[in-house]
């Protein structure tokens, strides 16, 4: 059923597409989103990306979109469809794309393309993604200064490298201003589905935890943190204007700089494929304004911020994971690549990881 | 006590929008029409509701306008499948499919913004009586909505002549034509009831479960109510305690998950579904039973022969 919807949805918006016809002389840049623009979240933010190129770029460049494009065959079809359109440069925006946005750039040798959050690249195609741990390690010292029981919810979606390395992050940030403090979590096997995560949020706020924090693109766990008057973080996009007593901080992704010069570099001729993984210090990863705390905890989160800006790394030794086992040793940095296949909780957390 | 009283609401929180859209499916499926756009007339109401709400800024004209922009967006299907003839599970989906798109477009200016919530019931001394003042005092006023919704429907299902008329229709449309019933208009009557129905289950989704707006909000709950008039072997009672069912596991094991119960959330997370499965089906296993209750002219189409 599922499956239908988005083909159907994916033929509607090529066509959409195909009407808003090439002006001649300009370079189309296309993107590739996975969910809708208008979730508010993860896909919403790479739409202000894309919003934020044609401002900087004005008539030198036309974009074009498809969004609730599935991951798999559909995707395939996806970008073929903008390569054929003559899209210049495409960015595909979900892991899923991975193996799709391959195939299609061996394809068209001449496009130009670009991957988010995946490791496969090619002549014409680079990878990009964000350290959004980077923002959670801040988060995690603000919820143990803020958290009266020392106990905070955690919503998350699947039992990914990127959650997993959200968590321990986030636990670790936590420790470091308190070493009992303990997190309570729950998986609602979904990105998005507001209902499921203000049921989650109340759950966990039933059991005792005072202060949310999620991995999942809805405002609706904030909502609920606002109305039981105890605090929560925003996700992806900043989520103050929901819980104005509620919100800390929300961890957002800014991909319009990096969008920018990508397409600039399309239009100088100077583009290649590169390999980034972009934080705080690139402006890709950003913590909203700090919010609804005192001063000194967010002078902490501030003097945070700045160093891991200078290029201080959340997870440095020493660490030990769940059972015990030295990880990290003292002042060893861990590399990316165990980062990207994170699949174990690091010591005081008190959940069994879904595998 | 209060964790309890709070797991409770939470659980009705969860089943209402289900339980609604589910009786109205339940009033046109006995007509002998299956109507498969619930999700999508649900979501429209989801949009329309968030929309007249957050402009006007009274969640009460949020919620007439959700049953408005639903039973508006049903008498689409109603045209189609009725007046036309066409497949009604074809018609149905695609009705499905248009609202889902349709309501992300209309709803693209909302993204992001707060909306209004409808204030939860609270009777000065009622609603503070430790326990069950809460409970039955000081809910949304859609569960209050819900629950007389079902005995309503009971009581004219089984109890009034023009439901009779109803069932008797959704048997056999050709007996009931040939007695002189107008099997047209009653069936337009019941699929406009079902819309009004699911757009006030999308209007508790944005309006009091999480208010706000989002694209695919509904995430689903119209297809898990349409599966619950079904595993219900349409009888109301039946509707409510799948609802009910429903919400509890779901709710449960989010709290089994925060405890700390060594089950893997994969589990978990499919646990509301099996169970409700379960219980309706073994609750309706009585196959003289079923068979008495299950509309036999249920999704073919009706043309009078003249």
């Amino acid at each position: 059923m599922k499956k239908l919807l988005i083909a159907l949805m994916t033929t509607a918006g090529a066509l959409s597409l195909a009407a808003t016809a090439e002006a001649a002389g300009k370079l189309k840049a296309c993107w590739v989103y996975t969910g809708p623009i208008g979730d508010f979240g993860y896909s919403y933010q790479h739409d202000q990306g894309r919003l934020e190129v044609e401002k900087a770029l004005g008539d030198k460049v036309e974009t074009a979109y498809l969004e609730n494009v599935s991951e798999g065959p559909d995707a395939d079809r996806a970008f073929e469809r903008l390569a054929r359109e003559k899209c210049k440069i495409i960015f595909g925006t979900s892991f899923g794309f991975m193996d799709a946005e391959v195939k299609v750039a061996k394809k068209f040798p001449k496009v130009m393309f670009e991957h988010a959050t995946g490791y496969k690249t090619g002549d014409n195609l680079g990878i990009y993604n964000a350290r959004f741990y980077e923002g959670r390690y801040v988060l995690g010292q603000i919820a143990a200064k803020e958290s009266k029981k020392g106990l905070a919810g955690y919503i998350v979606s699947f039992p990914i490298p990127e959650v997993v390395m959200g968590i321990n992050s986030f636990m670790l940030g936590a420790q470091s201003v308190n070493p009992d403090f303990k997190v309570k979590i729950v998986w609602v096997n979904s990105w998005f589905d507001p209902g499921k995560e203000a049921d989650a949020a109340k759950a966990l706020f039933d059991q005792g935890a005072d202060i949310i924090v999620q991995h999942t693109d809805s405002t609706a766990a904030l909502q609920v943190a606002e109305e039981r008057k105890l605090h929560g973080f925003g996700q992806s996009s900043d989520m103050i204007k929901f819980a104005p007593n509620a919100a800390l901080t929300s961890l957002t992704d800014e991909w319009g700089p990096y969008y920018i010069s990508r397409v600039q570099a399309a239009l100088d001729g100077t583009w290649k494929p590169d390999n980034v993984w972009l934080g705080i210090k690139d402006g890709a990863v950003k913590l909203a304004p700090f919010t609804n705390m005192p001063d000194d905890v967010k002078a902490m989160a501030e003097a945070t911020t700045k160093k891991i800006a200078g290029g201080w790394n959340p997870f440095t030794g020493p660490v030990s994971k769940q059972d015990g086992s030295p990880w990290l040793k003292d002042g060893e940095v861990a590399d990316d690549g165990t980062l990207l296949g994170m699949n174990f909780y690091v010591k005081g957390i008190d959940d069994k990881l879904p595998r | 006590m209060d964790i309890t009283v709070n797991i409770l609401l939470t659980i009705a929180t969860a089943a209402t929008p289900l339980l609604i859209a589910a009786i109205g499916e339940l009033v046109v499926e006995r007509s002998g029409v299956l109507n498969l756009g619930v999700e999508g007339m649900m979501i429209m109401g989801a949009v329309g509701g968030f929309g007249a709400g957050y402009l006007t800024g009274s969640p009460w004209i949020g919620l007439l306008a959700a049953i408005i922009v639903g039973a508006l967006f049903s008498l689409l299907f109603a045209v189609m499948t009725l007046s036309l003839a066409t497949n009604q599970v074809a018609t149905g989906l695609s009705l499905t499919l248009l609202g889902l798109g349709l309501s992300g477009m209309i709803g693209t200016s909302f993204v992001g913004q707060p909306g209004v919530r409808l204030p939860n019931l609270d009777i000065p001394g009622l609603s503070s009586i430790p326990v069950v003042g809460r409970l039955i005092f000081g809910q949304d006023p859609l569960f209050y909505i819900s629950i007389a919704l079902t005995a309503a429907v009971m009581w004219f299902l089984f109890k009034t002549r023009t439901g009779l008329t109803l069932r008797s229709i959704g048997d056999s449309h050709s007996s009931a034509h040939a007695l002189g019933i107008k099997v047209i208009r009653y069936r337009y009557l019941a699929v406009i009831f079902g819309g009004a129905c699911a757009g006030l289950a999308g209007g508790h989704l944005s309006l009091v479960y999480t208010p706000q707006w989002v694209e695919n909000m509904s995430a689903g709950r119209g297809w898990i109510a349409l599966a619950l008039v079904v595993f219900a072997s349409w009888r109301p009672w039946r509707v409510l305690a799948g609802a009910y069912i429903f919400g509890a596991v779901w709710i449960g094991q989010l709290h089994a998950q925060a405890f700390g119960i060594p089950v893997p959330s994969q589990f978990l997370s499919s646990l509301p579904y099996l169970a409700t499965i379960v219980v309706l089906v073994l609750i309706s296993r009585n196959k003289r039973l079923t068979m008495m209750n299950t509309p036999a002219s249920l999704g073919q189409p009706f043309v009078p022969d003249r």
